[in-house]
């Protein structure tokens, strides 16, 4: 077995050279070029971290913008509702008032109306008292030939009628 | 190795031969086959890291691989250690991807260049041996740096009932003690008996089909091709299996030190 029947001609060159080429390997590639990798991946999980925090916020964000677009549309709705309830209370008053007045002036045209009408009737009553009169006069004087003042017969009228 | 008489010598493959002499205070550290592989590891390492880092925010392929292994290291050290295991990611990570290209580098087919041979250079002792103390060592300097005396209460597991306080320390040092030798010849012992076993069945293969008897090729050569391939595929499974298990026994031993039980 050459490793060991060698051992004692080889052993300082192979030691020699394993601590060279070791030492090379640790300090160079090992502390040098390892480091600068890990660096490099620990920048880029930092920025994937980052980037992913960022879209979390972003969507936080949006969630809130969705909740106070809901919000403001409420409160739109709110009042939007608010002003036409206004507005048919308004309409209704606006109604009632008209209905009102046009009620008093109907009343009033009736009340008119119907004094004109006792007036008339109370006119064509007074007509007819006169005519009954004369004409009691008239079948009176017929009748017995006596003759009947007109007073004397509108008394008797209005006594019959009223 | 084919030698004169066509035999073939399944150790070779382990053989290291220096390709230029070099000293340094009298210590021989010549530069060699097994020190070349050291350097093509580290440069395919290098390669392999150096493709995934253009650091896009949005990862390409290569990218994504190279994040996917350093992620896999994080992964590995904060759920066996926890959020302080960040600081032992770069040691962890090194051993993991050496381990891992070394036993991959083993078994590209670079013997099919005349000349050229492959070299696992995770088959040999002293450079598992130096990974294992490396490991061995960060538990060690943790520990005392962190939890100073303390750290020998490691020794003493929570519930230990008192008439065993003469029997449980020990049998721990001694499993702490071991780990070095356990973590630097399992992955020695793994490879070399991977390569050693496809380099035998390699040569079933070749010496059936040069045999003289007719009958030898068929009966020996294509069932041993048949199961060399299925061995091959093993062994890469064993090449990832014996990095993670590096990696992840250095993980638990490093939370030893840093979490003391």
């Amino acid at each position: 077995m050459p490793q060991i029947a060698q051992i004692l001609e080889t052993y300082a060159s192979q030691f020699f050279w394993m601590l060279l080429v070791f030492g090379i390997l640790y300090f160079v590639i090992g502390r040098g070029m390892v480091s600068k990798i890990d660096a490099n991946v620990e920048a880029r999980d930092r920025k994937i971290a980052d980037d992913l925090a960022a879209a979390e916020k972003a969507r936080a964000e949006a969630d809130g913008l969705v909740a106070g677009g809901s919000e403001a549309l409420n409160a739109a709705r709110g009042e939007a509702q608010a002003k036409a309830a206004a507005a048919k209370a308004k309409g209704a008053k606006d109604a009632e008032a008209r209905l009102a007045k046009a009620d008093e002036e109907i009343s009033a045209k009736l009340a008119a109306a119907e004094a004109d009408l006792a007036k008339a009737r109370a006119k064509a009553m007074a007509g007819i008292e006169s005519v009954a009169a004369e004409a009691a006069a008239d079948i009176v004087a017929k009748v017995s030939g006596a003759k009947v003042s007109a007073a004397q017969a509108a008394t008797a009228v209005k006594a019959v009628l009223s | 190795m084919a030698g004169e008489s066509g035999k073939i010598d399944p150790m070779h493959q382990f053989q290291i031969e220096p390709l230029a002499k070099l000293d340094l205070f009298g210590y021989d550290i010549s530069f060699t086959n097994s020190s070349l592989f050291m350097l093509v590891v580290l440069g395919a390492i290098w390669v392999f890291m150096a493709g995934g880092m253009k650091r896009e925010l949005v990862p390409g392929r290569w990218q994504m691989a190279v994040e996917g292994v350093t992620g896999f290291i994080n992964n590995m050290m904060s759920s066996s250690i926890g959020p302080e295991g960040k600081k032992y990611v770069p040691l962890v990570f090194s051993l993991f991807m050496f381990i891992l290209f070394a036993n991959f580098m083993g078994m590209m087919p670079i013997g099919i260049v005349p000349g050229a041979h492959a070299f696992t250079v995770t088959s040999h002792l002293t450079v598992t041996a130096v990974l294992a103390v490396l490991s061995f060592g960060t538990v060690l300097v943790v520990g005392l740096w962190k939890h100073g005396l303390h750290f020998f209460s490691l020794f003493v597991p929570h519930g230990t009932p008192w008439w065993l306080l003469w029997l449980i320390p020990l049998i721990e040092l001694f499993s702490f003690l071991i780990r070095p030798f356990s973590l630097a010849l399992r992955l020695f012992v793994a490879m070399t008996a991977g390569h050693v076993l496809m380099k035998v069945l390699a040569g079933f293969v070749i010496n059936g089909l040069n045999a003289e008897a007719l009958w030898v090729a068929p009966l020996v050569a294509l069932p041993s091709f048949i199961l060399m391939i299925g061995i091959t595929l093993l062994e890469l499974l064993v090449c990832a299996i014996q990095a993670y298990v590096f990696a992840l026994l250095t993980s638990l031993y490093i939370n030893d030190a840093v979490n003391l039980h």
